[in-house]
């Protein structure tokens, strides 16, 4: 293709890497969110997306129109996060972190083998409208997968719409101060429960969206593909700054850029072993910084 | 100062799981008095406050805010009727600015117009609030930390409020400062609750003033009188 | 629980009769269900056996580790796959070698190993790689460590399905030389009880204790936590690994994916139900959840329900694990036995109170339930 180092190669890699990070972008906030009310690592993030995406496949077959399946898988992911925080969680708030890392394995595999059960576990394809899926050739030779575009396109308009949400409203100043001090914050008259439930609603929805462009690059979903996004989030997040919606936004483009900078480095000879080396960086970082990049993410040492 | 009692407690019994706190506790605050809440560490203070703010439910007895039982219900709840609680060691939110902590007490009112007068109130008490708006919370000095959080509790606009050690790790200058302030809110006629380890400076302010020790009252009377008491000083310098 | 601190109670002669009774009591029993499994010709019932002393030894472990440091390790299926691959290459004879592993390097090639040294050296490599990671793992604190281990787990499936020269990469690694026996794994099981039992008891085991409940209290009483959890570590990784190597020669043929997040969740709910820090709990709780899981798994083709057929119900066991786990969390966090030990003497000195408070009807004042040389005494006295 492009010689390594040349410009079409670096501008290629640029385009591949904002696609790919605003998809982990997309993840992350929402694990970010959840242990940032409640000091629980979602592990079942994946399993909300990978819902979303059969619930929307259902709609396609159907016959709806692919906008109305879009929303309706992020509809899907929302109220399954809802249902998630209201059933599996709320009863152990404040349980020590392990209870509730084990506890949200628990629910990641329930619903996985749910979905094995009622969906059985060979893959489905999952058709995307071309508009989403073509490949346009802006200039010179240069592939410009659309999905890439629409993935930023969406992450700049959602992640937008929470910045504003989250500094300029009283809910979602709310929800920061809930995430800091949750009894100072009850003292003022703010009911964590409701806002515990918002962050779940809110960051399922994004990862909905995400699963998307997600379906869009691998084509079929199967019950067990919502691992490797919510593992792909978490690293996400530990990079920026654990707990923190920045973090996680920075995070998740900081890992698109890795991913995509090792691939396309690595002689082919070691390439599999990207994954091997991006959590090798990850532990890197964990001993060197463990508050992220930004440095204000979760830092206990013992 | 006069009329029926804002607010009342009724043989209350609380327990930190199987340690008993509280053992049958009644006192009462009528509308614009300030009542102090004095005794030795651990004697029950904070517990107290955290019964009637709703963090800690107790195992007995009866918490009536203007004649209605507010006993279990949760601490939003009896925040948002105005029973504001502002805590033992201040608790701003210390990433977020001295504006929006002040935006975040204002939380139970609906209104913007209230908002504004409330922030007006609370600047004509404590100036400095006002030049350092845009500063993190947690870079403020612990004096001004302790304005703020009192300032914080202001802008809910309280029926009562209950304060827990105002002067806990403060200068005396700073506690100087901050009495000063809760003497003009006094003159306003704000309805307040106050825990203190500083005696003195409690029933300095205070009209009325209950002791208590290991979890029960021990005395109770107006402060002029209190002043004279001999087992007061003997609560307060051992046995 | 006085009964369990052992030096004044040992000079009261009842006592000693019970703990020797139920020590040698439990030995029998075991050795009597040994023989009937081993003798009785049930092949289902021998495989069911060897997977479960197997499972034994990886959650009690885990458990080594997880349940006396309370730092969780959720890499430790990596070290299973360690063991299983290392030993698997090194017993499979000279011959398989060349035509399932050809690229594999020389001095491995030439050479066909007999169980136990593979065994052996399988469980040692293992045990090194272990002590290698956790050095900086273990610095870690809470939730990091856990994350840092489960990226262990991915980065050792990702090194082994790349490692194709090694592994046979994602194809099934087969040939491996069905070594392994109901004795062999009966032996190596309680082998690993047996330290886990003594370390458990042991000034480690109580340095290992004390940091996990009070991790700046065991500092300030010298204890060099870094130092302690590493040993732990490496110990459990070794019986892991070793555990893995008799998997690989029970199954004769895997791949990495056996080697993932099912198996470790799997283990996982083991060691939780039968309560952390609990080496007879790990033991119970591997029976239960085996239990459970065979159960469910024989529904999975389908139940018959009336006239129909519900299914097939594909994940039934792992919704059942999921399930057992989230109720466990939710209402029963310390397991089946918290961090106490099941003692058979223990239960024998309840039933023995229990068969003397039904000879007679006196009303008991507690102070006679602490001293059996009382109770005696006072039988004796009635009789007449």
């Amino acid at each position: 293709m492009h010689a390594i180092g040349s410009p079409e190669f670096w501008i290629q890699q640029l385009i591949n890497a904002l696609g790919l990070g605003s998809q982990y972008a997309l993840m992350a906030v929402g694990l970010a969110m959840v242990f940032a009310v409640m000091r629980l690592i979602n592990f079942a993030h994946g399993t909300v997306m990978m819902w979303s995406a059969y619930i929307g496949l259902l709609l396609l077959q159907r016959g709806l129109p692919f906008p109305l399946v879009a929303a309706g898988a992020i509809l899907g992911a929302a109220t399954l996060g809802a249902l998630m925080e209201r059933i599996a969680y709320r009863p152990i708030r404040g349980a020590p972190d392990v209870t509730l890392l084990l506890n949200s394995f628990a629910v990641a595999v329930f619903l996985e083998n749910l979905a094995v059960l009622l969906f059985s576990p060979r893959s489905r394809p999952f058709p995307m409208p071309a508009l989403l899926t073509q490949v346009l050739h802006p200039w010179g030779d240069l592939f410009l997968p659309s999905i890439h575009l629409w993935a930023f396109g969406g992450a700049l308009l959602a992640l937008g719409g929470l910045a504003f949400f989250v500094t300029r409203t009283r809910v979602g100043l709310a929800m920061r101060a809930a995430a800091e001090n949750p009894t100072a914050a009850q003292l003022m008259g703010i009911e964590v429960g409701k806002v515990t439930l918002l962050a779940f609603v809110i960051g399922s929805a994004m990862a909905g969206l995400a699963v998307l462009f997600w379906v869009a690059h691998i084509g079929t979903i199967q019950p067990g593909m919502g691992f490797e996004p919510v593992l792909k989030a978490f690293v996400a997040c530990v990079i920026g700054g654990f707990g923190t919606i920045p973090g996680a936004v920075l995070g998740g483009y900081l890992l698109g850029a890795l991913e995509i900078l090792l691939q396309g480095i690595l002689p082919s000879v070691v390439v599999g072993y990207r994954d091997a080396l991006v959590y090798a960086v990850l532990i890197l970082l964990l001993l060197v910084r463990p508050g992220g990049v930004l440095g204000y993410g979760e830092a206990e040492r013992v | 100062m006069d009329g029926p009692a804002v607010l009342e407690l009724r043989e209350v019994e609380a327990a930190y799981g199987a340690i008993r706190a509280l053992h049958g506790l009644s006192l009462s605050v009528r509308p614009g008095e300030v009542v102090a809440l004095l005794g030795p560490n651990g004697a029950g203070k904070t517990t107290t406050l955290r019964v009637i703010s709703g963090l800690l439910r107790p195992t007995r007895g009866q918490i009536l805010y203007k004649d209605q039982e507010i006993t279990g219900r949760s601490p939003a709840a009896i925040a948002r009727m105005g029973i504001i609680h502002c805590p033992e060691g201040r608790h701003v939110f210390k990433n977020l600015t001295v504006w929006e902590n002040l935006l975040l007490g204002a939380y139970r009112l609906r209104d913007r117009a209230q908002e504004r007068q409330s922030l007006e109130w609370v600047f004509g008490l404590f100036p400095i609030l006002k030049e350092r708006l845009n500063q993190r919370a947690g870079l403020l000095s612990g004096g001004q930390q302790q304005m703020l959080a009192i300032a914080r509790a202001l802008m809910a606009k309280p029926e009562i409020l209950l304060l827990d050690e105002p002067s806990l790790g403060l200068a005396p200058r700073v506690v100087e400062e901050v009495f000063e302030a809760l003497a003009q809110l006094k003159a306003q006629g704000l309805t307040m609750l106050i825990v203190e380890q500083n005696a003195e400076k409690a029933l300095g302010l205070a009209d009325r003033a209950y002791v208590l020790e290991a979890g029960r009252l021990v005395l109770a009377d107006q402060t002029a009188r209190l002043r004279e008491d001999p087992q007061l000083v003997r609560i307060y310098l051992g046995r | 629980m006085g009964k369990q601190s052992g030096s004044e109670m040992k000079i009261l002669p009842g006592r000693r009769v019970e703990i020797w009774l139920g020590r040698s009591l439990g030995g029998l029993l075991l050795l009597g269900l040994y023989l009937l499994i081993e003798r009785g010709g049930n092949a289902y019932l021998q495989r069911l056996t060897i997977l479960f002393l197997i499972n034994v030894m990886l959650v009690v472990s885990l458990n080594l580790f997880t349940g006396f440091t309370g730092v969780f390790s959720l890499g430790h299926i990596g070290f299973m796959a360690l063991g299983a691959y290392a030993s698997a290459i090194l017993t499979m004879p000279v011959a398989m070698k060349a035509v399932n592993l050809p690229n594999l390097p020389l001095p491995l090639a030439s050479i066909a190993l007999p169980f136990l040294p593979a065994l052996l050296l399988g469980g040692l490599t293992t045990m090194i790689i272990a002590l290698l990671i956790g050095i900086p793992i273990l610095r870690l604190s809470g939730h990091f460590v856990a994350v840092a281990t489960l990226g262990f787990l991915i980065i050792t499936r990702v090194v082994l399905i790349n490692a194709e020269g090694f592994t046979r990469g994602t194809r099934t690694f087969t040939g491996v030389p069905p070594y392994t026996t109901l004795g062999w794994t009966a032996l190596w099981a309680l082998f690993n009880v047996y330290v886990a039992w003594r370390l458990k008891h042991s000034t480690l085991g109580l340095q290992l204790l004390a940091a996990r409940d009070d991790p700046w209290g065991a500092r300030g009483v010298g204890v060099a936590i870094g130092r302690v959890r590493l040993i732990a570590f490496g110990i459990s990784a070794f019986f892991t690994g070793v555990a893995g190597g008799l998997w690989a020669h029970f199954l004769t043929a895997f791949s990495p994916n056996a080697f993932y997040f099912s198996k470790t969740f799997e283990i996982i709910v083991m060691m939780i139900v039968g309560g952390m820090g609990s080496v007879t709990g790990s033991v119970l709780g591997t029976l239960l959840v085996m239990s459970v899981t065979e159960l469910l798994r024989n529904l999975e083709p389908g139940v018959a329900v009336g006239s129909f057929t519900l299914g097939p119900l594909y994940g039934l066991s792992q919704i059942g694990l999921a399930v057992l786990l989230i109720l466990l969390t939710a209402f029963r966090r310390q397991g089946l036995l918290g961090d106490r030990e099941f003692r058979l003497e223990a239960t024998i000195e309840r039933l023995g109170d229990w068969v003397r408070k039904a000879r007679f009807s006196i009303k008991a004042p507690s102070a006679r339930e602490a001293d059996p040389l009382i109770n005696e005494l006072i039988s004796k006295l009635s009789k007449r």
